[in-house]
């Protein structure tokens, strides 16, 4: 079979390009249904990634976050019609100990290959999660980032000592909202205060027991543990502030990815006894566990609805740009674009 | 029901030097009409595919798509007729012994030299003939129309934006294109050779379905070539 894949060959631009898809006996057949874009996609779109970078992926299909139909199913994990989350990591070895997402043989879409902006995708049926009926297909385009959270939460809960009253989370962008809002429904018991530059972003935070200003943190103010979902040119000081505003022997859980390399105050980690693990991504785990949260607590995807800037009907190439234009020009929330092409 | 019929009538007879008809013609890694039935094979809406190919091709046909597909009872390969009409009634009477024509009975008939036909047109079409009883899919003309009648001087130039390119699928209510096609003498028989055309001239709505500009029809050594470069550059087998 012959199937359109959507592959960005250059920063803005998009071209159709064809690829054969043959029918395999353990693979599944999905169509997108809708597609969120990430800021990983921004980058790509706008050339704002390195000229090497960009030489070496391109051209690529984008997107990875998204919820998807199953068209066909030789291996009868699933029925046709059916609802799937497709998971964009893809492993090539088992590993008992590493997880998925950090094996370095592993692929991930729209990075290491094409993404989900084709007519079907072909995937193995380890990487489908099923949606089960009821839970919002828009707000499952963006379960993927969802996951992530997800992942660094079931990471934290490993690591960080059990002194949990006091959890902060610096950033107010959409990686610090869905995290904080997971965090919330998954450890209940702690009291989790927001932190952020921006009052009004801080606002949507209504289910957090404080939200503060980053300059203007109250005397006094401390946490057991913190998560740092802010990256980029804002890693810094949010970073050295989590140092500063920790207790003793916190751990602090780094999410937000810089394309510079970050100072830190490596003194007060090392007198405060501080421990800091990073996330990146999630694996089928994380997306099971996700997929159930949003089943057990339909109001989670009240919240999450909210934060779709815009729902975009996409059946032209120009939809397309249209969409990452809206996107690009929006300072929180996400853009879901519904595949009709 | 919904039954795709993918058309294999022509002996490929415009295909260069070749006697091949032009469906049997490898792109990439499988023949053309492989690529085209995996299509309406995979497509969960479709619920049989009607392969209808020269008397002389049936074995063969049926030989390729067990090879490329495997066995499978949603695919049967039948002989078509001598003109695209006798093979669209050949496929009618099929669905019709076979599983019975109602009023719900959808048939989309689709060109075998056309595998790039993708999963939003075949829903497009199902959609539409559910509201319409007949659909054909189009794509807006971007070369100027021009008409000549006699083959010298041009008769008419129509307003190029109200004009668009055929392709298929296009797609019926069964029963009701069963009782057009019967409706027909010979004469009109021989001249009407695009079942949205006697749509058109009984008088019944035929709507239009988005295509794509890269839905092309295979037919000249030109299009395969076409079809081998958009293939990801693959070398068309010419």
């Amino acid at each position: 079979m012959i199937n359109a894949v959507y592959q960005l060959t250059a920063p803005r631009l998009l071209e159709v390009t064809y690829k054969e898809m043959p029918l395999d006996k353990n693979s599944v057949i999905i169509r997108p249904l809708k597609l969120s874009i990430c800021h990983a996609d921004q980058r790509y779109y706008q050339g704002t990634r390195s000229q090497s970078v960009l030489k070496k992926k391109l051209p690529m299909a984008l997107i990875h976050e998204c919820v998807a139909q199953v068209v066909y199913d030789p291996t009868g994990t699933f029925k046709p019609g059916d609802k799937v989350i497709p998971i964009p990591n893809t492993p090539t070895e088992q590993d008992d100990v590493i997880a998925e997402n950090y094996l370095y043989t592993s692929r991930f879409r729209a990075s290491g290959f094409d993404g989900f902006l084709q007519d079907y995708v072909s995937c193995a049926p380890d990487r489908l999660v099923k949606l089960p009926d009821g839970v919002n297909t828009t707000v499952a385009a963006f379960s993927e980032l969802i996951s992530v959270s997800v992942h660094a939460i079931s990471r934290y809960e490993k690591i960080a000592h059990s002194r949990r009253k006091k959890v902060g989370i610096w950033g107010d962008g959409n990686l610090g909202f869905i995290t904080a809002l997971l965090f919330s429904y998954i450890a209940p018991e702690s009291d989790l205060y927001i932190l952020g530059a921006n009052q009004e972003k801080l606002s949507y935070f209504t289910f957090a027991k404080e939200t503060y200003h980053v300059d203007h943190i109250p005397e006094g103010f401390n946490v057991d543990h913190a998560f740092e979902c802010v990256g980029g040119a804002g890693s810094r000081s949010a970073i050295n502030q989590i140092i500063d505003y920790i207790n003793p022997e916190g751990t602090i859980s780094i999410m937000g990815v810089s394309e510079n390399f970050v100072d830190i105050n490596t003194r007060m980690i090392l007198e405060k006894g501080l421990r800091m693990f990073g996330s990146s991504r999630s694996g089928r785990e994380d997306f099971e566990k996700t997929v159930e949260l949003l089943e057990a607590h339909p109001e989670l995807s009240h919240y999450l609805e909210n934060i779709v800037g815009e729902e975009i009907p996409v059946a032209t190439i120009s939809d397309i740009h249209e969409a990452f234009r809206i996107d690009y020009s929006r300072n929180f929330g996400k853009t879901v674009m519904t595949w009709n092409k | 029901m919904i039954i795709a019929a993918v058309l294999a009538g022509g002996k490929g007879s415009r295909m260069g030097n070749t006697e091949t008809p032009k469906q049997y013609m490898m792109l990439g890694s499988r023949p053309i009409i492989v690529h085209t039935v995996e299509k309406f094979f995979v497509n969960p809406d479709i619920d049989k595919v009607v392969v209808l190919c020269p008397n002389v091709w049936v074995k063969q046909t049926q030989d390729l798509i067990s090879k490329y597909i495997g066995e499978t009872d949603k695919i049967s390969v039948i002989s078509g007729g001598a003109s695209r009409n006798d093979t669209l009634m050949c496929a009618i009477d099929f669905v019709e012994t076979n599983y019975g024509l109602d009023d719900d009975t959808i048939l989309l008939t689709h060109d075998a030299v056309r595998p790039f036909v993708t999963h939003r047109i075949i829903n497009d079409n199902i959609e539409a003939v559910r509201k319409y009883g007949a659909c054909d899919t189009v794509w807006g003309a971007t070369d100027t129309i021009v008409e000549s009648v006699d083959g010298e001087v041009i008769s008419n130039i129509p307003e190029r934006k109200n004009m668009y390119q055929g392709q298929t699928p296009q797609s019926f209510k069964a029963k009701r294109l069963k009782e057009i096609c019967n409706s027909l003498t010979e004469a009109e028989k021989e001249i009407l050779t695009d079942a949205c055309k006697i749509y058109t001239l009984k008088g019944e709505p035929v709507s239009l379905v988005k295509g794509e500009v890269f839905n092309i029809k295979i037919t000249y050594p030109y299009d395969l070539k076409m079809a081998g470069i958009l293939l990801e550059g693959v070398k068309a087998d010419d």
